[in-house]
């Protein structure tokens, strides 16, 4: 069994899906002979050749616009942003286009798109190398909105995006592409995307996080038990549709949330997934729901950067906050 | 070895040596081989040299050499962990943006994507606001907020790096936009690369600078290389100074690598602009001797063609023969030329990593435009 960190992970799944569907191709700037900005697609092309591992000029919103048009013809294209903040070119086409074709044609045609985009800060690059906006997609009908925080999630979830029939916007969380390994089989298995994953079971408060963030969430949930607190810890993984009943359930039993998310705070998913709280388990909570968020500013620039980014203390700061309340 | 010969085709070897050296100090009149030259636009080569004086020749040399100094001290400050994120060098394209510079006029705007280094150092910026920022310190010309990519002066007329490839070129178009609406006389000079150049927003900004006669000078930088993809594996049609062809924007290849050609065509190009004849696009055919940015796996081009390009199309060297052959400097004289600008690029580090970072209420500043004083009671 392969040894993979996340950004291999990423690879391993694309590369087992093009050996077993000929509809798969992956086409971005110099996904090819280059191997992608940050390697994801190294190898792909000498083994998957240039017609299927595609080098496109530099052009957003034409590589998104393309895959639709080859989506809706029943190809499985996994197009390559190679940062986040560079699908505002390519954003009109995603929703425009991608999310809403199934809808204009009554079913008739379906885009099963994936694009693929290295997002979050801690590479030390300005805002929109940086920066998190995966809300943006997650307000958009008609898309999915996965964001892996392991090797493991990483190799299944994208087979999953890949096999979906509908448009999948699949977030990689560059800040981990490298920070740990783990043994996967190279067996094809997807993970579903309907539902969250709990990453810890315990009863007095739930943390709800997804992407590389997970990482500071689970090391704050091990201080806490240090100090006698019981954090159950869930990783969202699919944005949207957000599996709201594991969330629920966890709610119940601890009564106490708290949300943490790089993301800017204003509008954000962690809003989304408090108001959903609020609205169908205020009886269950007995404390206020906590949030951690980035700051809404502008993500700054490296040496800023660790003022910005969710800390490990301020996550254990804002669980011993909700704990006091009640 | 068809791509080397293509690109080097180009560039004539020997063009320097052969030519008879100028007379030092002054201009003469463009000779009519030269005016064909012009007239026949696209073929490089033929083009106009600049009939630069002593004084101005020196000037290309240190400012070409600056920025040369200078990148390969960010380099060198990114490989020890001084510089955070990304760092586009623009070693190899100085003629460009020098040559380019030099023929503005005060009020002209320039923007371009974030190889901008060179083009603040150009347009006279001192270069420890510039090394500041790539450290990320509050002395930086953005202090601090702006970094390799965001940086902006303008007191320069320097309207920015921008951060997405092509983002920039509506903005300059913008800008053009402006300066006619308000009756000025200046040009907006917008770069950007070969990459760019396959960009949808290119086309819609052509399209609204001819239509509305916006005097706006595109300056294509064509590397050859978006990132690791060479142009003829990006565009159907690889010569960019053409891409104004169905909007009649004319066009002209421009041998990027010869400060001369660059200087004499930009000056041709920005008279065109300023009289009301609408946009123009200058294809500065050019190569970048470092990767892409620090972390360039180089997969896409030679040693050898990298090699070929340095030794024989060198920019700094092109001139540094020229100061010699005209006797203007002497080996001892250039050595202290390098030497003084070695130190300023050495105090620039310096400053660079003495500057105190940014405070951390600084995330807070300048995001929205700051509350409107308290009205005062009238009377």
């Amino acid at each position: 069994m392969p040894t993979v960190t996340l950004i291999e992970a990423v690879t391993m799944a694309m590369d087992h899906e093009m050996s077993v569907d000929e509809d798969v191709v992956v086409l971005g700037e110099d996904v090819g002979r280059n191997g992608g900005v940050f390697r994801a697609t190294d190898g792909l092309q000498e083994k998957h050749g240039e017609d299927r591992v595609i080098d496109t000029p530099l052009a957003e919103a034409m590589i998104a616009g393309l895959s639709v048009g080859m989506a809706a013809q029943g190809m499985k294209p996994i197009a390559e942003l190679q940062f986040m903040g560079f699908m505002f070119p390519a954003f009109n086409q995603i929703v425009t286009g991608a999310a809403r074709l199934r809808n204009r044609t009554r079913g008739r045609l379906s885009v099963p798109l994936v694009v693929r985009m290295p997002y979050g800060g801690g590479i030390h690059a300005p805002e929109h190398h940086s920066e998190s906006t995966e809300a943006l997609f997650a307000h958009i009908p008609g898309l999915k909105v996965v964001t892996p925080s392991s090797p493991a999630r990483a190799y299944g979830l994208l087979l999953a995006a890949i096999r979906d029939p509908d448009p999948v916007i699949f977030l990689e969380p560059k800040r981990i592409y490298r920070m740990v390994k783990q043994e996967i089989e190279d067996d094809g298995e997807a993970y579903p995307l309907e539902t969250c994953f709990i990453d810890r079971e315990g009863d007095d408060v739930t943390l709800v996080s997804w992407g590389a963030t997970m990482h500071e969430t689970l090391l704050a949930a091990d201080e806490l038990a240090d100090e006698g607190i019981s954090c159950e810890v869930i990783d969202i993984a699919t944005i949207a549709p957000l599996d709201m009943p594991t969330i629920f359930d966890s709610v119940e039993k601890t009564g106490r949330v708290v949300i943490v998310q790089e993301a800017a705070k204003t509008g954000g998913v962690g809003s989304e997934i408090a108001a959903e709280i609020s609205e169908h388990r205020l009886m269950s909570l007995i404390a206020p729901i906590g949030r951690v968020a980035g700051y809404d500013a502008i993500m700054p620039l490296a040496k800023m950067e660790r003022h910005y980014m969710p800390q490990v203390v301020r996550i254990t700061d804002e669980v011993k906050k909700v704990m006091d309340y009640s | 070895m068809r791509y080397i010969e293509r690109i080097t085709g180009l560039y004539p070897r020997e063009k320097m040596a052969k030519k008879p050296a100028r007379k030092a100090g002054t201009r003469k009149p463009a000779t009519a081989r030269q005016k064909a030259g012009r007239k026949r636009g696209r073929k490089s080569g033929s083009a106009a040299l600049y009939a630069a004086s002593a004084k101005e020749l020196t000037a290309f040399y240190r400012s070409m050499l600056m920025i040369r100094r200078f990148e390969e001290k960010a380099g060198q400050m990114y490989g020890m962990g001084l510089i955070g994120g990304f760092c586009h060098l623009y070693i190899g394209q100085e003629a460009v943006v020098v040559g380019v510079q030099d023929a503005l006029q005060p009020g002209d705007q320039v923007l371009t994507s974030y190889r901008d280094h060179g083009h603040m150092l150009a347009a006279g910026i001192d270069p420890k606001a510039v090394m500041a920022e790539l450290t990320g310190r509050s002395g930086g010309i953005s202090r601090g907020k702006g970094g390799s990519m965001h940086m902006f002066s303008l007191d320069h007329g320097f309207y920015g790096g921008h951060g997405i490839v092509a983002a920039q070129v509506p903005i300059g178009t913008g800008l053009a936009f402006a300066n006619k609406y308000n009756d000025s006389d200046a040009v907006a000079v917008t770069y950007f690369g070969d990459g760019a150049a396959n960009q949808g927003q290119i086309f819609e900004s052509f399209n609204m600078a001819k239509l509305w006669s916006l005097p706006v000078l595109y300056v294509i930088e064509n590397n050859q290389y978006a990132m690791g993809t060479s142009i003829d594996r990006a565009s159907g049609v690889t010569e960019l100074c053409r891409r104004g062809d169905s909007f009649n924007i004319p066009g002209r290849l421009v041998d990027g690598m010869n400060v001369l050609e660059v200087r004499a065509a930009t000056e041709e190009a920005l008279a065109h602009c300023r009289t009301g004849k609408g946009p123009m696009i200058l294809e500065m055919k050019t190569y970048r001797y470092r990767g892409h940015s620090m972390s360039d796996p180089a997969k896409y081009r030679s040693r050898a063609e990298v090699q070929e390009m340095r030794a024989e199309h060198d920019p700094i060297d092109q001139v540094k023969r020229r100061l010699l052959a005209d006797k203007i400097f002497d080996e001892a004289g250039l050595k202290a030329i390098d030497k003084e600008i070695k130190d300023q690029v050495t105090a620039s580090a310096e400053f660079a990593q003495e500057s105190p970072e940014p405070e951390a209420a600084a995330l807070y500043t300048d995001i929205l435009a700051p509350e409107a004083a308290p009205e005062t009671e009238r009377g």
